[in-house]
């Protein structure tokens, strides 16, 4: 869809909803699905078709952790965070791919290729420390391991 | 309302059945500590300050948030409240940049008072430290508000006020958890988002987290360089808010002690801006006229208050062909330092340093509009706050309540009671009704008191017959009911023929420049009116309360301006407005 078509399809959804107590998070879900992140152009548009201050906007946007303000990479890349990782290292981990990246937890690499998030427990405690990278889960790292892991995504990608 | 009773801490109390537990333990004196908590603003049971046990509840309640049921039995003092409330003082402290000393609301901070009073020392927890260590950096550049994230304690007063009051909205409460700051969109300065600087979020922090910009050095500066002529014009409301810095009681007035004591800061010149209120009703009043007699856009609504501009002008710019093209008070001042007093005094505009006291933060904004210049050089080169002047006095250590007083400077000292009573809201509109009904009666009226305009209500209508009119009329304070009010008039609910719009509630005596009062002393006592009651104590006291009588506007008029609305006048006198964006183009 064309950025003009999603606009406008934003708009009906909007309109639809406005008004409505409560309607302001499904209504940025949406948005979100639409365009792929809610930055600022995207909340700017949330708030005019709503009629809400912009600070509202943002305020919810950064409160719930399943919204981001910019746009996912290829990859995305989750250190799991959880008690059994979080004993077992992968803070350091976590760091150092946030060296490698030149990016800190939550955002994105400018050229859209890599996105890092800090979880929850995912669940994989006897791999721990663990880490995902789209659908591929990488357990009992260690930073070698992990840079080694990371290293092959980004010459996949082209990336230096 | 029906009644319930309860009792609390063992006495019995009769209440009206809506009132909080919070409410009824204030009718009994009982002191219940708060921090969130602002009557008629901000009731959320966020701070758990005011927690209190009741007989056969579940756990300790929020007070301020907590409805009176019948037969409820409630204590407030008890080993396990003192405990836990000592815990909630020691966690907030735990995350607030304790430099109380130098801190500007040093022994006017809430939470200064509370961890005195209820006997906490110290705080036990370390302060985790933040991405990149210590607390979020101060936004200052904004003319007129500056934040200290660092002080912040999220009551979200600031939040309430801003949002709910005067349908602004552009502070609220970011990210979460222990991350959780009170923040713009995007973390953008206050000067770039769509604040209109009316300082109401001053007013309502409890703590050092919202302050005025502070331009006293500015000021000393130029009195301390030889080559400066220092002016002052000091508002209307200044000298109804002022004693109160020095320990006066609400209402006092302190005109005279404050001109001498201006004088003392080492100023060559204090003129009261009332002169430029008469000044403002005569240029007005003839626009008003002229629109109503040839069908000119109406309703008119009145220019004085740059909060109320800069709300219009960003979100309402619809009306901007509605607002009176006047500069206001404060900017036909500074043009009239400029240009008549520099001519009279024999000294060079250019040398002259005028600064404005105001009760007000959105001044600071005014002053600095390019529209308000005189020539290339500013009217008024400094706005410091009612907050500001107390401190410039205390600083040069003089004794406040121990002057005589003085009397403003000559040529553009004085004004009437019809100037004065423009700190009210109201005021503009009933000085306004004084001189119009005398120009259009071509008679010197007697009843002049348009008591229909006065009180503290959000939004007030009446229609006023002068001479063969009937001027509909509407006057508002805040500018969440201005919103409400222009939404009507969109939409074909109501029509007017002017409309008074001050942008702090109550007008200007409870602008964001005024001496800030705790949340419980604004529980008791309505400063709107306390303030409002001075003033219009202080009209009566005047012998002139009209501003066509005023001799000093006459002689302006005979000497330097012709007449209201010349071309001169205009020049000088008048402006025009600015639509502005709602968002910032780019972050």
């Amino acid at each position: 869809m064309a950025t003009e078509e999603k606009i406008a399809r934003f708009r009906e959804i909007a309109a639809a909803a406005k008004g409505t107590s409560g309607s302001l998070i499904p209504v940025m879900h949406e948005a979100q699905e639409l365009f792929g992140c809610l930055d600022y152009e995207v909340e700017k548009l949330v708030a005019q078709e709503m009629e809400v201050p912009l600070a509202d906007v943002y305020g919810v946007a950064t409160f719930y952790s399943k919204f981001h303000l910019e746009a996912k990479g290829e990859y995305q890349i989750n250190v799991c965070l959880g008690t059994a990782c979080y004993v077992k290292g992968a803070e350091m981990i976590l760091e150092k791919i946030e060296d490698m990246l030149k990016i800190k937890v939550g955002h994105t690499t400018s050229d859209g290729k890599f996105s890092l998030e800090a979880t929850r427990c995912i669940g994989a405690c006897g791999l721990a420390p663990v880490m995902t990278v789209n659908d591929e889960v990488h357990g009992q790292l260690t930073v070698d391991k992990a840079e080694r892991i990371i290293k092959r995504y980004m010459s996949e990608t082209g990336r230096k | 309302m029906s009644e319930v009773n309860l009792t609390i801490n063992g006495r019995g109390v009769s209440v009206p059945a809506d009132y909080t537990v919070l409410m009824a333990a204030k009718k009994l004196n009982v002191n219940i500590p708060t921090l969130c908590y602002l009557k008629d603003v901000n009731q959320i049971g966020a701070c758990r300050m005011c927690l209190v046990e009741v007989k056969g509840g579940r756990g300790l309640s929020a007070s301020c948030v907590l409805p009176v049921t019948e037969g409820m039995e409630v204590w407030t003092n008890t080993p396990l409240l003192r405990e836990t409330r000592r815990g909630i003082l020691e966690l907030i402290l735990s995350n607030h940049n304790r430099e109380c000393t130098s801190c500007i609301r040093s022994q006017n901070c809430e939470l200064q008072r509370l961890t005195k009073e209820l006997g906490v020392t110290d705080s036990p927890y370390e302060r985790a430290e933040g991405e990149g260590g210590g607390f979020a950096p101060a936004d200052e550049k904004s003319l007129s508000i500056a934040r200290d994230p660092g002080k912040c304690i999220l009551c979200r007063r600031c939040v309430a006020v801003c949002h709910d009051v005067q349908g602004v909205g552009v502070i609220q409460a970011m990210g979460r958890g222990y991350n959780t700051v009170v923040g713009t969109a995007f973390d953008l300065s206050l000067a770039d988002v769509a604040c209109i600087n009316c300082g109401q979020c001053i007013q309502a922090c409890p703590v050092g987290a919202l302050k005025t910009k502070d331009d006293t050095d500015k000021v000393w500066a130029a009195i301390g360089d030889p080559a400066k002529h220092v002016v002052f014009q000091v508002a209307p409301s200044v000298r109804f808010g002022l004693g109160e810095e020095f320990g006066v009681p609400a209402g006092g007035i302190v005109t005279r002690q404050m001109a001498e004591a201006i004088k003392l800061l080492g100023v060559d010149k204090v003129f009261d801006a009332n002169f430029a209120a008469d000044l403002t009703i005569m240029e007005e009043g003839t626009e008003l006229i002229g629109r109503l007699q040839n069908g000119g856009v109406t309703p008119m609504i009145t220019s004085c208050s740059p909060g109320w501009i800069k709300y219009c002008e960003t979100y309402y710019p619809e009306f901007l062909p509605n607002l009176s093209s006047c500069k206001s008070p404060m900017g036909m001042m500074g043009a009239v330092i400029k240009t008549y007093y520099a001519e009279n005094a024999g000294v060079a505009p250019e040398d002259i340093y005028s600064v404005a006291v105001m009760p007000c933060t959105a001044k600071k904004f005014e002053a600095a509009r390019p529209e308000m210049s005189v020539g290339a050089l500013r009217g008024v080169d400094a706005v410091i706050t009612t907050r500001e002047l107390a401190r410039m006095i205390k600083e040069a250590r003089i004794d406040f309540l121990e002057l005589a007083g003085a009397d403003f400077d000559e040529l553009i000292g004085e004004g009437s009671g019809a100037g004065t009573i423009f700190g009210a809201t109201g005021g503009v509109a009933e000085a306004a009704l004084r001189t119009a009904a005398d120009i259009l009666t071509g008679q010197d009226l007697r009843e002049i008191d348009y008591t229909a305009v006065r009180g503290v209500k959000g939004i007030k209508e009446a229609v006023i017959p002068i001479g063969d009119l009937n001027v509909r009329l509407a006057v508002v304070s805040g500018t969440g009911n201005a919103g409400k009010l222009l939404e009507r008039i969109k939409a074909g609910e109501a029509d007017y023929d002017f409309i008074e719009i001050m942008a702090c509630p109550g007008g200007c005596v409870t602008g964001g420049g005024q001496p800030i009062r705790s949340s419980d002393e604004k529980y008791k006592k309505d400063f709107r009116a306390a303030r409002a009651t001075a003033l219009y104590q202080d009209d009566v006291e005047h012998e002139i309360r009209k501003s066509h009588q005023n001799p000093l506007i006459t002689k302006i008029y005979a000497d330097y301006l012709e007449k209201p609305n010349s071309h001169r006048a205009h020049e000088l006198l008048h402006t025009h407005y600015t639509e502005r964006e709602l968002y910032p183009a780019n972050i």
